[in-house]
């Protein structure tokens, strides 16, 4: 009988950047001697979480994985930890965290069309990131600048009276 | 050591380290509960008093206690309804209620929901706080469990089942606040996780928030198709518990009374995988001997029950030979029904649709298995749970309380005490056990009540001696015993030659798909004595004795363990742990 | 060189405080807020300058924690060893560094702004008139080199350690710091002694003592300044707590939000156990000692003890009921203490100079000091620590200058998230333990948040509850649920859609969830609600009843109208998002107010003070 089962999902190929990160993490965790007391291997779970989320930028289901496997806990168990404290992410978050500011005053002012310019631009929608974890694009609530209106944040900068055509100019200088 | 305390004014002396909830009880004071789950008898405790619906007032406190995890102290004084204690567990459930769905008219667990019954008990009949609720996506990704967390509680319940319990693992509290919740990890469908649909997080669910994917009205199509012979086989342990759902006692034996209610639905046989319980004793029990013969993969495993065969498969890789071949019984009855009852009755199995009523939400998973069907027929086409087949016969409006007995169709309505039993825990062990003797000794052997493997504990042990044979037997029920007991085996610490294993604890009496025993462990217990009185009651009470399956080998089989049997009844499994 | 034993420890700090010096010495304050502000380019000039002017026999620096003066950051203090001689500088420049080391001790150079210095130090002086702050958890915070244990043994360290471990009992450790009247400075206020005795009294075995330092008070940054300026005394108390209790191994819960304090805890550590002061057999007692720092990552709740543990074991944050308190059943079920940072660092003192010492400072029910985070609308923004019983008063307008830009001071938020608001007639009233509660607020951590009459007090408990809903673990209803609930009433109040109604319930709900919430951040979080209800209904009923919010700062509620100031410029056209603002040039304007946003670019940008808001 041929199997047509959903047999286990094969790990997908690591690029070699990711495998000398697994690397690092591998021996990170070698060094703590987790098994030493095998009751309190979960213990190191949040310094482990720390050092991944350090290599890696973010905490990958991969990753989460693989510090699951090494701690001998559920998966579910370190989703729980990672999505219950602010310090973690599960999600990609680029360099430059593009904020357009939603608020309503900025709405009428033509905040949209910036947001939509910067989705074109960037290929990417509102809370992603692209895929060379360059930028995140993101829409906030007023950030009180109305005067500038409508105002995109980039980092921890202000840009106030935006229009379309300045996305370029604002993606171009974050690039130098 | 002793500890007095005063209840509502009246005194009481309890045990250090009972909880006031346990004290209360003492007296018959009732405090309502709502995340509270304790089970004795499957030492199954969940105690997280988080919900605080049951907070009481303590003198001297400066707030309210939670009596559920509260511990008693010398001199105590408790007042459970004071007015400060009702007003804060109204304001509770007010503020559960205003994050909750009020769709209770057309919720899967409707008049089996403890929040609906809570607001009934404590006579809300206005909502105070109104607000921003949750929403999710329902999960309804798997064929077994539908998960709707806009009605989660937080309750925790399911996560102690399948964490603790269990030790599946594949739930967990996610987020924190407002926004907390519990789903596996990334926030996945079942379908995608280890999860084995077990179903004890949907016993465990005081809510609609986990249940069960139902199947009742493919059920209603295939008996309107006029096309179709529609059969329906029926697991040992939906007998003894489907006559709670209609006001009867738990603990009655109904079988007569389902098998009245499965004709009037329409079913143009009723069956029963008692019948397929005594064939399986046939495969098992000749592999068994044959490993032990040989002395080689030892321990034989019970591959029965398919939540149990799925932990195994993510778990466990590495003993994947150990479970015997043997399909479960659900699965070769539904084999046996296309194959040699599809002969017999000159139908096509494409013609046949096979329904199984279980006490079980992973047989709705385990007929889905690929392996099971070929050319696109699958072997059981459908399977409702227990409390499926009650909905469904309070929808045709039968009075199930007030039918007479009817009897099982033949052939495959035939079966044994032994077959019975495998309801319980340890029912399919000591069944293997009847056969195993009886061939071994070569003669009818008189004793044949295995008691040693009997009885709701979670993990029992025996050296039993057959035919001069000393056998060490090991019986378990949940998969966090089973866990315990394979850990065992992979470091070579234990040695057993034959174990039976049940997802469920308890066995399949307590399956994810009987009716809700809302952590009342009594009405398990009296399941269980009603197996063996049913097993008691029988005629036959060996699998090899089954005229029936006497008449299959004869006819159709050959001998256990042919290699048309083995064709036809034995399966394989696959490693599906995450490399 | 390992210390073994105290007379060791006497020569070690003998030598170190008898080689030879320079005369002058200058300490450098180089916290996190300190660095922030732009000390490192200040530390710059001053050792380029020492290198080109050959001062190095003449100056030495040494780089310290907080001074407690962040209003004036970069701060540094030239202190003449000889005759004792200080000078504070505040706001120092790399520009002004040749001109101060010039000038020296006799008199400030020009051009600079200097401080005064307001506290006094308990262990070794008597307070000087203006002096209303006594130093005893920031004896060494802003006065010695954090990262160099040598100056820390200089000036007693682990004194203490080495006379509990080779004169006392651990019982005898125990009575002392139940004698002394100690109580916990993480909020709740119980009493240290009792809280080792619980963990003593548990039978022999393994036992934790634990720091909290998970600070997580918005506005609270006083045990952030103790571990950047002082980590030992921490290292030092937790010994001799594990001493008294029997417990071997010490753990610190961080926030991972301090990397400095984490660097420095390290180092300290790290120097501790290169000196022998931590580790195998201490002062030859037998007694083994050592600490591991572990992580939080970003969870308010962590601080409760019961959470804090189960994150230390790398759990979800989430408090579990008591009893089974820490003390009997803790990390790894084993029984454990808790105590936060500002606790450990008053036990070395009270060791060294003992309980009736202790106790003769603060009140009698509270002994001691207590630090404070001053923040929000107070002119001097700092770091302060003042006896037990002293004033809000003297906090606030003697220590903190008063109110910025000589507003008006409307109230004091203490104890965070957890507290409550203090009015203008409570000003006067010591504050300790008891007398904070009294009036509905809570000493917690130590923040203290100082808010003028343009704050409104409806947004400002909103602010907190918004804070509560965030860092709220979720596990219990009132909690989860019922703040949600709070908070959107609270909303609806700001957003002119409350009633006297609305009023009613919070008050009612917040009753509940702190009487059926099941941990300490979830049975406080109705405080900062039920406080400014108590202390300014009438501003609760402006903004329900007349749709007003006295303050101006809730949004939907403030109108802007135009005056006859205006001259028909149109800059406020131009610059109105809604475009709801018209009117002839050269003639007064008017805003439609049925479709202003209430954004206030016309106020902000009028230059002839036309547009009024109220």
């Amino acid at each position: 009988m041929s199997c047509q089962c959903q047999c286990a999902a094969t790990s997908p190929t690591r690029t070699p950047e990711d495998a000398a990160k697994f690397d690092e993490l591998g021996r990170f965790i070698a060094s703590l001697n987790v098994d030493a007391i095998p009751d309190r291997r979960r213990g190191y779970l949040i310094q482990i979480l720390h050092r991944a989320q350090s290599i890696f930028g973010y905490l990958p289901e991969e990753v989460q994985e693989f510090v699951a496997r090494a701690l001998n806990i559920s998966r579910a168990e370190v989703y729980g930890v990672i999505s219950f404290y602010s310090y973690f992410t599960d999600k990609p978050v680029g360099r430059y965290k593009i904020n357009v500011c939603t608020g309503t005053a900025c709405f009428v002012k033509g905040a949209p069309k910036v947001l939509n310019e910067f989705k074109a631009r960037l290929g990417i929608k509102e809370g992603e990131s692209t895929p060379d974890g360059k930028f995140f694009l993101g829409a906030l609530r007023c950030v009180g600048a109305c005067s500038l209106a409508p105002v995109v944040m980039v980092n921890d900068k202000v840009y106030g009276n935006m229009t379309a055509d300045k996305v370029a100019d604002i993606l171009k200088e974050c690039g130098e | 050591m002793k500890i007095n305390l005063k209840i509502n004014d009246s005194p009481v002396s309890v045990e250090a380290g009972t909880t006031i909830l346990e004290a209360a009880e003492q007296l018959d004071i009732h405090i309502p509960t709502l995340c509270h789950l304790k089970m004795d008898c499957l030492q199954i405790e969940h105690r997280s008093g988080s919900c605080r619906v049951c907070v009481v007032e303590v003198k001297g406190r400066p707030n309210l206690a939670p009596a559920c995890s509260t511990p008693v102290a010398e001199g105590m004084e408790v007042h459970t309804n004071t007015l400060r204690a009702i007003n804060a567990r109204r304001t509770i459930l007010d503020l559960l209620l205003s994050d909750h769905p009020k769709d209770c008219l057309i919720c899967p667990k409707n008049l089996n929901c403890q929040l609906q019954a809570l607001a009934q008990e404590l006579g809300l009949h206005h909502l105070l706080y109104k607000g921003e609720q949750s929403t999710y996506n329902k999960d309804l990704s798997s064929n077994a469990i539908a998960r709707d967390l806009d009605k989660c509680i937080m309750c925790r319940r399911c996560e102690t089942a399948c964490n603790v319990i269990q030790t599946v693992g594949v739930l967990s509290g996610v987020g924190r606040g407002f926004e907390a919740v519990v789903a596996p990890a990334g926030l996945k469908p079942l379908v995608e996780t280890e999860c084995v649909f077990c179903g004890q997080c949907v016993q465990a669910c005081p809510v609609g928030a986990l249940s069960e994917i139902d199947y009742k009205y493919p059920v209603w199509r295939a008996l309107n198709d006029p096309t179709k012979t529609v059969v329906v086989q029926t697991a040992p342990a939906v007998r003894v518990a489907i006559g709670e759902e209609f006001g009867l006692a738990p603990g009655s034996i109904s079988t007569g009374k389902m098998v009245a209610a499965l004709r009037k639905l329409g079913f143009d046989k009723v069956f029963d995988t008692d019948f397929a319980a005594d064939l399986t004793i046939m495969e098992e029990t000749s592999e068994l001997i044959e490993r032990i013969k040989e002395n080689k993969n030892l321990p034989i495993l019970t591959s029965c029950c398919p939540g149990w065969v799925k932990f195994l498969e993510h778990q466990f890789p590495d003993l994947l030979y150990m479970p015997s071949t043997a399909k479960s019984p659900q699965q070769m009855f539904g084999a046996i029904a296309k194959s040699y009852y599809a002969e017999k009755i000159g139908v096509k199995p494409q013609d046949i649709i096979v329904v199984s009523v279980m006490p079980c939400l992973a047989k709705k998973y385990e007929a889905s298995r690929p392996e099971f069907s070929h050319d696109g027929v699958r072997d059981v086409d459908i399977v409702i749970s227990t409390r499926e087949l009650a909905d469904m016969i309070r929808e045709a409006g039968i009075q199930f309380a007030e039918l007479d007995d009817q009897p099982y169709d033949s052939p495959l309505g035939d079966s044994t005490g032994a077959a019975v039993i495998f309801g319980a825990t340890g029912g399919v062990l000591e069944a293997a056990l009847r056969t195993a003797a009886d061939w071994l000794a070569k003669e009818d052997l008189q004793e044949i009540d295995f008691k040693a493997v009997r009885g709701i504990k979670g993990i029992k042990e025996a050296t039993v001696t057959i035919a001069g044979l000393e056998l060490r037997v090991a019986v378990c029920s949940g998969l966090g015993n089973a866990r315990k007991l394979l850990e065992k085996i992979r470091q070579g610490k234990a040695n057993y030659q034959a174990i039976e294993i049940m997802a469920c604890p308890g066995g399949c009496l307590n399956g994810g798909g009987q009716p809700y025993h809302h952590g009342h462990g009594k009405i398990l217990v009296k399941r269980m004595e009603a197996i063996y009185e049913d097993d008691r009651n029988q005629p036959i009470r060996k699998s090899h004795q089954n005229p029936a399956i006497q008449q299959l080998y004869a006819e159709y089989l050959g001998e256990p363990g042919s290699h048309f049997a083995h064709k036809l009844l034995h399966t394989h499994y696959f490693d599906r742990s995450k490399k | 060189m390992k210390i073994e034993s105290p007379v060791q420890l006497a020569e070690t700090a003998g030598q170190l405080n008898s080689r030879p010096r320079p005369p002058m010495k200058l300490l450098v304050s180089l916290g996190t807020c300190g660095i922030a502000a732009g000390t490192q380019p200040v530390l710059k000039a001053i050792k380029d300058e020492i290198t080109e002017r050959r001062l190095e026999n003449a100056i030495e620096v040494s780089e310290v924690g907080c001074m407690g003066l962040c209003y004036a950051e970069p701060v540094i203090m030239l202190l003449d060893r000889e005759s004792g001689k200080r000078l504070i500088y505040g706001d120092v420049t790399p520009q002004q560094i040749p001109a101060i080391l010039a000038a020296g001790t006799d008199a400030p150079a020009t051009g600079t702004r200097t401080i005064e210095r307001n506290w006094y130090y308990p262990e070794s002086e008597t307070p000087a008139d203006g002096e209303f702050q006594a130093r005893i958890v920031l004896r060494n915070t802003g006065r010695i080199n954090p990262e160099n244990i040598e100056e820390y043994i200089a000036e007693g360290g682990y004194t203490a350690l080495a006379k509990v471990l080779t004169e006392m009992k651990p019982q005898d450790v125990i009575d002392l710091i139940t004698a002394s009247g100690l109580r916990g400075r993480g909020g709740g206020g119980f009493p240290t002694g009792r809280k080792w005795q619980f963990a003593a009294n548990q039978p022999a075995g393994e036992k934790f003592i634990i720091c909290n330092a998970d600070e997580g008070d918005p506005g609270a940054f006083m045990d952030r300044a103790v571990l950047e300026g002082d980590p030992h005394t921490v290292l030092e108390a937790m010994a001799i707590g594990g001493y008294a209790i029997g417990a071997s191994t010490g753990v610190i819960y961080i926030r991972a939000e301090y990397p400095l304090a984490v660097k420095r805890l390290e180092i300290a550590i790290r120097q501790a156990e290169e000196r022998g002061l931590l580790g195998k057999n201490l002062f030859g007692s037998g007694f083994d000692f050592k600490i591991e720092i572990k992580f939080g990552a970003g969870a308010f709740v962590c601080g409760e003890e019961t959470a804090l543990i189960h994150s230390i074991e790398g759990k979800r944050g989430e408090p579990t009921v008591k009893p089974p308190f820490p003390a009997v059943e803790g990390l790894w079920k084993r029984p454990s203490v808790v105590n936060n940072v500002e606790t450990y660092a008053n036990i070395c003192a009270i060791v060294r100079k003992g309980a009736e010492w202790f106790r003769s400072i603060g009140t009698q029910g509270s002994p001691g000091t207590k630090v404070f985070a001053l923040a929000g609308k107070v002119a001097k923004v700092g770091l302060v620590e003042v006896p037990m019983g002293s004033t809000l008063r003297e906090i606030i307008f003697g220590i903190g200058g008063g109110i910025k830009h000589g507003r008006e001071f409307k109230a004091v938020q203490t104890g965070g998230p957890s507290g409550g608001c203090i009015t203008k007639q409570h000003l006067d009233l010591g504050i300790d333990y008891e007398s904070l509660k009294g009036i509905g607020s809570m000493m917690g951590s130590g923040g203290m948040i100082v808010m003028d009459e343009d704050d409104c007090m409806v947004n400002i408990a909103k602010f907190f509850l918004e804070f509560t809903l965030d860092e709220s673990c979720g596990k219990c209803t009132p909690c989860r649920i019922g703040n949600r609930r709070l908070y959107e009433m609270l909303e609806d109040i700001t957003n002119g859609l409350g009633t006297v109604e609305t009023i009613e319930k919070l008050k009612t709900l917040s009753a509940t969830i702190k009487d059926t919430a099941l941990c300490g951040l979830g049975q406080t979080s109705p405080n900062p609600v039920l406080s400014t209800l108590s202390n300014f209904e009438e501003e609760y009923l402006a903004h329900v009843k007349e749709s007003r919010c006295p303050a101006g700062v809730c949004v939907k509620l403030v109108h802007y109208t135009i005056t006859d100031k205006c001259v028909g410029c149109g800059l406020c056209v131009r610059h109105c998002p809604a475009n709801c603002i018209s009117g002839e040039r050269k003639m007064r304007h008017e805003i439609d107010q049925s479709r202003c946003l209430k954004c206030g670019a016309c106020y902000q940008v009028c230059k002839f003070h036309a547009v009024e808001k109220h």
